[in-house]
Parts: structure tokens; sequence; C-alpha cells
């Protein structure tokens, strides 16, 4: 497990580092995407599984996908098809394609050969994790959900366009 | 079998919170500028994760659960104020936001 962490590790500051390096905003994110993901493998082996999941539906799912959409939103110009044409050339995948390459070999590995090696150090259960923030953690849970129905609203009066504007109410 | 060194894990989320740090730095567009953030938010979670790992305590894991809340609020509101920038100054040049007013 150890070779894991440290593989996952290298993984996650190599395309940290290119996010900040590439140029191209799509081309970020898919770095971005992958280091989230060497991250979750570190969360894992660290014994974290539920924080592990957490990271690939919340931060490499939902967080992405709103980068994503924004993205489309700003990319509207005439443009855009011949963007998509660049986009699509085999060195704006190839990087991050290769990094979550090895990330799979990673996860073949722990899941097949080495019989199911336990996570190094304890393991944390979701189940201690759930009754923790059901238990003493019961007011951050609450103000979690006033922080996210407060930026609900944020987000949609920021994001809708005054009455003057073109495409307005 | 051998365990990780709290020390790596740690200099781990170090290494990628000063990453994000330079990020914000360098770069002038602002979604970037929002990615590094959300790198930087990361890199404070692992590290709570790796310390709830240390003590075999779920309060690590708490707080990456209440970090990946903020962050999920924080990246929304930030990127409807990305689209409002756009809309206004037809750029993602942070720069060229830096006058305060109305």
């Amino acid at each position: 497990m150890n070779t894991v962490f440290y593989m996952s590790a290298i993984i996650a500051v190599a395309s940290t580092a290119m996010v900040i390096m590439e140029r191209k905003a799509v081309h970020a994110l898919l770095y971005l995407i992958v280091s989230l993901l060497a991250v979750a493998v570190i969360f894992f082996v660290l014994g974290a599984p539920f924080m592990a999941a957490l990271e690939v539906l919340i931060y490499a799912g939902a967080i992405m996908v709103l980068f994503v959409f924004v993205m489309m939103l700003l990319n509207l110009g005439g443009a855009a098809a011949g963007q998509e044409r660049q986009w699509l050339h085999a060195r704006a995948w190839s990087g991050p394609g290769i990094l979550a390459a090895v990330l799979l070999a990673e996860v073949v590995y722990v899941l097949t050969c080495a019989g199911w090696p336990k996570p190094t150090g304890g393991v944390v259960e979701p189940r201690q994790v759930g009754a923790a923030l059901f238990g003493p953690y019961v007011l951050g849970v609450e103000l979690a959900s006033l922080v996210l129905l407060a930026a609900l609203l944020g987000a949609y009066h920021l994001g809708r366009r005054a009455a003057h504007e073109p495409g307005g109410p | 079998m051998a365990t990780v060194p709290v020390e790596h894990a740690l200099m781990l989320a170090g290494i990628l919170f000063a990453l994000g740090v330079l990020g914000v730095m360098v770069r002038r567009n602002v979604v970037f500028t929002l990615m590094c953030i959300e790198i930087m938010l990361n890199a404070s979670g692992l590290a709570f994760v790796v310390a709830g790992w240390r003590w075999g305590q779920a309060d690590g894991q708490v707080m990456f659960f209440f970090i990946l809340t903020m962050a999920a609020s924080e990246v929304s509101v930030g990127l409807a104020l990305v689209l409002q920038l756009y809309r206004h100054f037809r750029t993602l040049d942070v720069d060229a936001a830096d006058k305060m007013r109305g």
C-alpha cells in the first residue's frame, strides 16, 4: 500500500503542477480532475473510504461539472467550432489520460493482486463518521445546510440577468 | 506492514497547498484562480484526514466533510461571479475588475 500512496502522491503533485501551468482552462480542468482522483486514492490508502467516495462524487463530479458548465457558457463565441477541433488533438487528453491510467492500474492492483490489502494504519469506518456527524457535530451539520442554502440563493441572485440586459426578465 | 509516515502525508498536503498558492499568485485568469482555491481547500482537507488517520478518530473526516460543503458553496457563488464579470467586462482577467465603484 505504501507504493500506492507514493505513486498517487506523485500523480497528485504532477497533475496539480500541470493545472497551474496549462494555458487552456479546459485542459487544466482535466488535470485537476486527475489530481482530485489521486487524492481520493490517497484517502482510501489512509483509511478514509467514505471521504474517498465523497471526493470522487462531489469534488471530481459535481464541482468539476459546475466548472465545465461555466466554461461552456463563456465559450459561446463563433470560435467554438475551431476550438472543438483543437480540443480533439491527442496532445490535449493524453497527459491526463496517462495519469488516470496509472490510477486505474493502482485500483486494479488493490482489488486483485494482493488479496484486499488493508489500508495502512487503522480504518475509520463510515459508521464512526456518521455517528460523529449526528452526535457532537450536529450543530455543524445544520450550519452546513444553512451555508448551502445561502450559496444557492447567492448563486441564483448573481447568476440571473438584470432586467435591462438582453435575455433578462 | 510498514505504514506511510505521517510526515510524508502532511508534506504532500503542504506541497499541494503551496502549488495552489502559487497558482493564485501567478495566474490572472479568474477561472484558474477559482481552481487554485479548490486545490488549496482540498489540500487542507487532506491534512485534516491525515490527522484523523494518525489518531484513529473520525473528527478529521468530519472536518473534511465541512470543508467539502464550504468548497461546494464557495465554487457556486464564485462561478456566478465569474459569469457576472464576463458579462460586464467581456474578459476573464481579474485585473479588469480592480476598481471599486458602483
